[in-house]
């Protein structure tokens, strides 16, 4: 009984429901794909489709984080794109790759800097100051190798290290890089999830004057998410940069429409004050299989993304009206 | 067909856990301007969204000019009837300009354009009927004054031919220029055989415009009659009545040291100048009409809304609260007015809402809030406050109005709070539930919290403080002490507008 009761709790929890179903998705989508190609179900192939859920699971723990607090980010993808040009460039003028991610790092945080204190202190729409700053980002991206994409950063010792932390190299059997964003998703998974930072952001998303009025700094707690995004986009700058070796620079294009999307299909809302950052990991995972399992297919790249669109829009069309039929319920 | 404009007869209408009206009355003829009348709560507002179609009353008789209303209303056909509403916080779109909103959703097409020049002399007509000559219709009506916003609001009502007005507090953002205009206004409508419903707290400004009253009280119809056959002591009994005062357990205590002082506080349009004190193991209670400024003082020294000037001591040294997180640390906490709005993260769980002020005593290693003490607060909580519900994960938002109001309140037990402010604590929840919140204020008081109780409804302000302030128009008007005054000489106080201007 006492287990029961348990157990509706936590499917009574916000949230648990739409990350159970994205997993579900994720499931009916593998067994799908592995009908009409067995080698998807090769473990090299699925060590390799985990490492292409990475990027999509960085900037979909950024763009959670900045959903959950009723706000959007825009400038993830120029970020992306910024750090890898930042961290090219610099290799590819002798600096230490270490120093140079660093370096890459810094700049991407220094837009999240920006942006919370657009949203978070002057109040903008985030929708409009987010807008900005991905042009600027994007701008900066493009100037810091005098408009040119980089040479490739070779594969001399330190350099080669890098490729290899950042994409080719394996632990224990799966990428190095897979872990890494494991690592990542855990840290900040507990700061959502157990910290006073965590309530704070979730209350900010669910009432901003009650959170106020309660002693919740809303200009910290937004400045922090903005912060996390742009560390989320810094870190994938890195890797898509490992990945090809070269600084490109539409890096990262369009990434930010993907952060939504792996955050949506996860289940976080983007009305704020709900969702789970384990959705996240299935969100990122439904978007990473339809990209591989569709071109596994042969599906041609139109057709795939406009298959690819119609999931996003019913995901989050589904998300609208389970709220709205949950609201009607009670007043009833 | 019968001689009234309105006439409604044995309204009932139920909230969930209040009875919002019980067997209530109304009759208004045309051309006359009837004051419905009654303290905040009565269930004048209720009445009056009843007949304009706002919400559906659960059974009574309804009818409007002779047509004989059956079944439920929308706000639609009650426009459609002639019914409109002119509200306190006034409908209009800021941007755009005097004509487009005098015929918002009543655009005059002519083959599919805009046909500005008719809706434009259109316009001039209707605000010419008004006695208004003087205003340019693209004039944006965000520009205006709030007196002149009022009778383009007026002028959009008569465009669809109203029979019925209901005004709801318009007097009360107007200047006394404005207010004059209003008058003229409003008996030339009169004169047009319009039938007005007046609503408002200012008693003293009735005798130039109304012909008849209705008093209600409590959701019951009081009485009706001919304004001038009232005394105004008259009006004011009926609308307070008679309730019994052993209701609010007030419980003596010692008063102790002088803990709040504040001295010439000014914010806003709603704080003039404001000063009172507060002491430890007393209740100050503050007593007044709704847009008095009481909410607004209270923000302010919480540090929700900007203080204009004005000084706060707090425990003897002069303290400067520039936001919640700023009076939190000091020992001052708000439990706020509007829970839905200010109070509650509804789609947050009732154990994180009581947690999210507490956080900072509820951390253990690695920042980790921990859930046992997270826990045990509830617990505590939920003992003192008997909080029921079905688990302390369930959203906020499955919880009943009182258990609500109460989670409000329990968020702000946890900390070794001076000086606890309630922003009309028992609003809309049912009587069980008060008196629990009485018995926690006294308990408080005993325990040498400096407690301010802001609170609308006369006879509980009257039980529950050991000491009154009436406030009116962003002043404190007077000092009472609730053993000798009466809700009569509160009222007086709290209706003295002009005193001061």
């Amino acid at each position: 009984m006492e287990n029961n009761s348990k157990n509706k709790n936590f499917f009574a929890k916000p949230g648990v429901a739409s990350v159970i179903t994205a997993y579900v998705g994720v499931v009916i989508l593998m067994i799908i794909f592995g009908l009409i190609n067995p080698n998807f179900f090769k473990w090299s192939s699925l060590t390799t489709l985990m490492r292409s859920v990475v990027p999509f699971l960085l900037v979909g723990i950024g763009q959670a984080y900045v959903c959950i607090t009723g706000n959007i980010d825009l400038s993830i993808g120029s970020v992306v794109g910024m750090s890898a040009m930042i961290s090219a460039t610099l290799m590819t003028k002798g600096v230490y790759p270490f120093i140079a991610a660093i370096t890459a790092m810094i700049a991407s945080l220094v837009v999240g800097v920006v942006n919370g204190i657009l949203v978070g202190k002057f109040k903008l729409p985030p929708f409009i100051a987010t807008l900005g700053t991905m042009t600027i980002a994007r701008g900066v991206a493009q100037w810091v190798n005098g408009n040119y994409n980089t040479d490739n950063i070779g594969s001399e010792g330190p350099a080669q290290a890098f490729k290899n932390l950042f994409y080719y190299g394996k632990f224990l059997g799966i990428y190095t890089v897979v872990w890494i964003a494991l690592l990542v998703w855990f840290v900040f998974f507990y700061i959502l999830t157990y910290t006073r930072s965590g309530r704070h952001i979730y209350a900010v998303g669910s009432n901003v004057d009650a959170a106020r009025l309660s002693g919740v700094d809303v200009f910290k707690t937004i400045s922090k998410v903005y912060l996390v995004s742009a560390f989320c986009s810094g870190l994938t700058g890195l890797i898509t940069m490992a990945q090809s070796g070269m600084g490109d620079m539409s890096a990262g294009m369009s990434y930010e429409m993907y952060a939504v999307a792996a955050a949506v299909i996860g289940g976080i809302s983007t009305l704020g004050g709900s969702g789970l950052l384990p959705g996240v990991i299935a969100g990122a995972s439904v978007w990473a299989i339809l990209q591989s399992g569709l071109t596994f297919a042969g599906v041609p790249v139109a057709l795939r993304n406009i298959i690819i669109g119609i999931i996003v829009v019913a995901c989050v069309l589904f998300d609208v009206l389970r709220r709205s039929s949950s609201k009607v319920k009670k007043m009833s | 067909m019968s001689e009234f404009a309105v006439s409604m007869e044995h309204i009932y209408k139920t909230f969930p856990g209040v009875k919002a009206l019980d067997d209530v009355q109304l009759h208004v003829r045309p051309g006359e301007v009837m004051a419905l009348l009654g303290e905040n709560g009565a269930g004048k507002s209720t009445l009056v969204k009843i007949l304009s179609g706002v919400y559906t009353r659960d059974s009574g008789d309804m009818e409007i000019l002779g047509k004989k209303i059956e079944g439920d209303l929308n706000t639609r056909e009650a426009q459609d009837l002639g019914v409109a509403i002119i509200h306190q916080e006034l409908n209009m779109c800021k941007d755009l300009s005097v004509t487009d909103n005098i015929f918002l959703a009543r655009e005059i097409t002519h083959k599919g354009r805009l046909d500005r020049e008719s809706m434009d002399r259109l316009a001039l007509e209707q605000l010419a009927k008004l006695g208004i000559t003087d205003m340019d219709p693209h004039q944006l009506v965000g520009s205006l004054s709030v007196g002149r916003q009022q009778m383009v609001e007026i002028a959009k009502a008569l465009l669809v031919n109203a029979r019925i007005l209901i005004m709801d507090e318009p007097s009360s953002s107007l200047s006394d220029v404005e207010i004059t205009e209003m008058f003229r206004v409003v008996k030339e409508l009169r004169k047009q055989g319009v039938a007005i419903i007046y609503i408002s707290h200012r008693l003293e400004e009735l005798h130039h415009i109304v012909d008849r009253v209705t008093i209600m009280r409590d959701g019951h119809y009081i009485t009706e009659g001919d304004f001038q056959d009232f005394t105004m002591e008259e009006i004011i009994r009926n609308m307070v009545g008679h309730e019994i005062k052993e209701k609010y357990p007030r419980d003596p205590a010692q008063r102790g040291d002088l803990i709040l002082e504040v001295k010439n506080l000014k914010a806003g349009r709603q704080v003039r100048d404001v000063s009172f004190q507060a002491y430890a193991g007393e209740v100050l209670g503050f007593a007044g009409l709704v847009g008095a400024g009481r909410t607004e003082t209270m923000r302010a020294i919480f540090g929700a809304d900007p203080l204009d000037s004005g000084e706060i001591i707090l425990a003897d040294q002069t303290v400067e609260i520039k936001s919640p997180q700023d009076a939190i640390s000091k020992h001052l906490v708000l439990v706020p007015e509007d829970r839905k709005r200010d109070g509650l993260c509804t789609k947050l769980s009732i154990r994180e809402n009581i947690a999210l002020p507490n956080l900072d005593q509820l951390l253990e290693m690695l920042g980790k809030v921990s859930r046992p003490k997270e826990k045990a607060l509830v617990d505590k909580s939920k003992q003192g406050l008997s909080i029921r519900m079905s688990s302390a994960d369930s959203a906020a938002a499955s919880l009943s109005g009182g258990n609500q109001q109460k989670v409000v309140v329990a968020k702000w037990l946890a900390r070794n709070s001076k000086v606890i402010i309630f922003d009309e604590p028992t609003r809309g929840i049912d009587v069980a539930a008060k008196v629990e919140i009485y018995q926690l204020i006294n308990q408080l008081k005993h325990q040498g919290v400096a407690v301010i109780i802001v609170s609308s409804e006369l006879p509980e302000v009257m039980g529950i403080s050991d000491r009154i302030l009436v406030m009116c128009n962003g002043r404190i008007t007077a000092e009472l002490d609730p053993e000798e005054t009466t809700e009569e000489e509160i009222m007086t106080y709290a209706t003295k507008f002009g005193l001061n201007d």
